[in-house]
């Protein structure tokens, strides 16, 4: 079958991130794009975290979803741009949150290593997903994953992850 | 072309080495939370290594792959810096054995981390498109690599006696090898002059800032350097990185061709 653009996208639309699955890739910003190449349809999508142990399951989620489908089309790995999270959806960030996941703030702008490391001003709070209070503390930089930072809240004491700015 | 092949591959087993070298506390790290970060830590530097190595196998052609790269050289073919294949723990001699020393640890991630975000910063611009966007992917994943281990390299400065003394000690075993970052090796000079890489000596006197800044937070003094310039990316090893590799490619090499 001769699919379209916005039908590959209709079929890839509620796929979900294997190991966050409360959040499909669309709203994670891995599925970067669908085109028309020079042999068929294109999927393109770009890794998270170069080492993430997720991103051969989402190939083949992906793979998969189109060959049930009925639709053909190649899948497309593209490391630039490198994923952020900036490119993460208000409603998919909405979502990590309901999950227990505080969402990443924003990327500093134009923070180069030397500034990165020096102390910052003002560190901005990280607020608890569970009860919304700002009194939390980071307990490690690396939690479950490698994209999230370890947390605990000061006031209701649960622990939580923190999807970190990358 | 082999400018690049060369550089990438000094690039690639810095990465390769040292995520085997950390993955060694999978298990049995000091604490749950520590344990859990130099895991995700190694398996960042192990997905930078399989970057760089994929890109090797497409500029090599023919039946190279990543797996022969990581799998089927063997320690003379090796380029990462001798620094980064040393065991967790201090000089030993003869027959002695140590176990594994956690500032050890932390005072070569601090010390390697340092250098390698502000060197992926500066690639972001190599003249080699490919090798641009994985310095743009691994500068964003080094720098928690450094912060991390900055802030633990504080607090085991600033600690106890015990986490002082040996936190220096550990400096003052491993410092001595960073010069190897300084001293141009033909690939690195190849590459520099083909616009793909980055001549380090540019990247000095952050590096330096950087490390003091830590050094004066952490009350440890940096270590006078001289003597022996170690040649890891020459090829010129310690002893320790055999028993690496043996550990790291002992099953690759049961099982060629092998897929599970």
């Amino acid at each position: 079958m001769t699919a379209t653009i916005e039908e590959v996208w209709a079929a890839l639309e509620d796929l979900a991130d294997p190991e966050i699955p409360v959040i499909s890739l669309r709203e994670l910003g891995i599925l970067r794009e669908v085109r028309a190449g020079a042999e068929g349809l294109e999927v393109v999508i770009t890794p998270t975290y170069s080492g993430c142990p997720a991103m051969g399951q989402i190939e083949d989620d992906v793979r998969s979803t189109l060959k049930n489908r009925g639709i053909s089309a190649r899948v497309v790995t593209q490391l630039a741009p490198a994923w952020t999270t900036d490119w993460m959806s208000a409603a998919g960030k909405e979502k990590l949150r309901a999950y227990g996941i505080a969402p990443p703030h924003q990327t500093p702008a134009g923070s180069s290593v030397v500034r990165f490391i020096s102390k910052p001003a003002k560190v901005e709070a990280v607020p608890c997903p569970h009860c919304g209070s700002s009194n939390t503390l980071v307990s490690s930089h690396f939690g479950s994953t490698a994209c999230k930072a370890l947390y605990k809240c000061q006031d209701c004491q649960e622990p939580f992850d923190y999807f970190k700015p990358y | 072309m082999s400018a690049a092949v060369d550089y990438l591959l000094h690039l690639a087993d810095n990465a390769l080495v040292l995520g085997q070298r950390n993955a060694e506390w999978c298990g049995h790290g000091p604490i749950l939370e520590e344990d859990i970060a130099q895991s995700n830590v190694s398996l960042d530097l192990i997905g930078q290594a399989r970057l760089l190595y994929q890109l090797v196998a497409t500029l090599k052609g023919g039946d190279a792959s990543e797996d022969k790269l990581a799998y089927f050289r063997d320690t003379h073919e090796f380029r990462n810096y001798t620094l980064l294949e040393l065991p967790h723990h201090g000089p030993l001699s003869g027959y002695a054995s140590s176990s594994l020393d956690y500032g050890t640890t932390i005072v070569r991630n601090f010390l390697y981390s340092a250098l390698m975000a502000l060197l992926w910063e500066a690639l972001e611009k190599s003249a080699n498109a490919d090798l641009a966007a994985i310095a743009a992917k691994s500068l964003k994943e080094v720098r928690y690599h450094l912060r991390h281990s900055r802030d633990w390299l504080v607090r085991l400065g600033d600690g106890t006696d015990e986490s002082h003394a040996r936190s220096q000690a550990s400096l003052d075993h491993l410092f001595p090898y960073t010069q190897e970052f300084w001293a141009h090796s033909p690939a690195e000079a190849a590459a520099v002059a083909a616009g793909i890489g980055v001549d380090l000596n540019t990247l000095k006197a952050d590096w330096d800032g950087i490390v003091d800044a830590a050094l004066a937070e952490a009350t440890l003094q940096r270590p006078a350097t001289g003597g022996y310039v170690p040649e890891g990316k020459k090829g010129v090893h310690s002893e320790h990185l055999g028993f690496l590799l043996a550990e790291m490619q002992s099953l690759a090499r049961a099982h060629p061709n092998g897929v599970w």
